[in-house]
């Protein structure tokens, strides 16, 4: 009988806190007149991965977006109080470089979206605009940025073939592999596996567990189960407020709010 | 496609494996205390419930956590709640196993040693294969064993009426102490009842192999 009784000897090790990354202090934003975060503040800790539920329009989105400043895309939206600091330093300050935010802070969004060039251009367009001109720079970089998104071994026969010949689970994995190229720190994923069968879903999920070794990633999801299975913590947010925010253990298991337990076990509106 | 939280099911099942040994390790210490009337086996099967109590207490834990994290379905979900059952099983297999070492240490310090009218012997030897075979039958996923285990509990249910007999008998009574004979009636029932705990457990591993009810 082979049995592992190192679990017999196991002794409660001491943890390390978790260290905060995104610091989210009493922010309030809107889009125009309409406001559409209240109050909202809450610390992202490093190298875990942590999701964000709640029913449609409830803020979520708008929250993972205004960690790397796509929200400026929109004439109306504004930040009317509150302060999100990220590495310590204020996204919103005037003088902080958007582009180098991007960088720092990647997205893959809910639709796969690759350019219609290549799989090797679409990982190497990156840094070629950065002026990465040398092309084993470039190789280095298109491999581990697809090893990186577990999708090497199913294209490094055909990297000069269009990317929009891959499956749609293949182009989300390109398009996280893309984000990876540039080396960012934190992830943000809004939606990604909305669009994806069931394996595709798995692989991504996969992925994601084991990027979160080495990079912050944040997950919006309208799947629960999603959630339960792939993040540390949870926060669950309902009209444009951030209701409870805790372990995924605790909210999946023992929440404290009502509304999250009425949200989590589906007995929602 | 094998997925990262899996390995945590295996984990489960190696907990609940190692659960399984404490609880007949209790239950042999104990037997074979009172029939070898060996006072130190007794005392050591006294002492090691409260690590079976922890293991189970962990066991519906992480059962319960994979449930509510998880989503599992098909056999990972009979698993699981095979797992919940047969862990309460085994704990209630140390529980009676303690029981048995609490009787036996009075019965051996206040009568000396046991007499040989009861079938004792063999009601332990039986009940602990019985045990080991519930283990042995979920580790191969053996359900000729598991179906074995369910008809052989009936041996150990008739020792035990036996002994009711025998213990209730007037004739009985010249032979010891009134509080001995009911210590011994039971010790005998707690026997019988770690048999049907054995056979609950073959019964949850016939659901978790075949899924039938």
């Amino acid at each position: 009988m082979n049995v592992n009784f190192d679990i017999q000897e196991k002794q409660a090790q001491p943890t390390k806190p978790p260290k905060p990354v995104i610091k989210t202090k009493d922010l309030d934003f809107a889009y125009g007149d309409s406001q559409a975060l209240f109050n909202i503040s809450m610390d992202i800790f490093k190298k875990e991965v942590t999701a964000f539920i709640g029913p449609s329009g409830c803020g979520k989105s708008t929250l993972l977006r205004c960690f790397n400043r796509m929200n400026d895309l929109i004439n109306s939206a504004n930040i009317k109080k509150g302060t999100i600091r990220i590495s310590d330093i204020d996204i919103y300050n005037k003088d902080v470089d958007v582009i180098e935010l991007r960088k720092h802070v990647g997205m893959v969004f809910q639709k796969s979206n690759p350019f219609p060039k290549s799989i090797y251009e679409n990982i190497a367009y990156g840094m070629r605009i950065q002026g990465v001109k040398k092309r084993s720079e470039l190789d280095e970089t298109v491999e581990s940025s697809l090893r990186g998104a577990a999708l090497w071994d199913e294209v490094k026969d055909r990297l000069n073939k269009s990317a929009l010949g891959l499956s749609g689970g293949q182009q989300q994995r390109l398009c996280i592999a893309r984000t990876l190229a540039v080396k960012p720190k934190i992830i943000l994923m809004d939606e990604p596996c909305s669009a994806l069968d069931p394996v595709a879903t798995a692989k991504v999920e996969e992925l994601i567990h084991k990027l979160k070794k080495n990079y912050t990633i944040v997950v919006v999801t309208h799947n629960m189960q999603q959630a339960a299975r792939v993040s540390d913590r949870t926060a669950f947010f309902y009209l444009g407020r951030l209701v409870e925010y805790e372990t995924t253990e605790q909210i999946f298991m023992n929440p404290k709010n009502s509304k999250t337990e009425a949200y989590v076990s589906g007995r929602f509106g | 496609m094998k997925r990262y939280f899996h390995k945590e099911l295996t984990e489960l099942e190696n907990k609940l494996i190692l659960l399984g040994e404490k609880s007949h390790q209790v239950v042999q210490l104990a037997v074979e205390g009172l029939i070898e009337n060996n006072l130190d086996k007794v005392n050591e099967a006294y002492k090691m419930d409260d690590y079976v109590d922890v293991l189970e207490m962990e066991i519906s834990h992480a059962c319960i956590r994979y449930m509510s994290l998880r989503g599992p379905v098909s056999s990972d979900l009979r698993l699981l709640v095979v797992a919940l059952k047969a862990s309460k099983d085994f704990e209630r297999i140390a529980d009676e196993a303690h029981s048995i070492a609490q009787k036996s240490y009075r019965l051996l310090t206040t009568e000396g040693s046991l007499k040989n009218t009861l079938n004792l012997s063999e009601m332990g030897k039986l009940v602990c294969e019985l045990v080991n075979d519930s283990i042995s039958c979920f580790v191969k996923e053996d359900i000729d064993k598991a179906f074995l285990i369910l008809k052989r509990d009936h041996e150990i249910d008739a020792i035990n009426q036996k002994h009711f007999d025998i213990l209730s008998n007037e004739a009985f009574r010249d032979e010891m102490s009134d509080a001995a004979r009911f210590d011994l009636m039971l010790i005998s029932k707690s026997i019988e009842r770690i048999g049907d705990h054995a056979k609950n457990i073959a019964g949850g591993v016939i659901f978790l192999l075949n899924g039938d009810q």
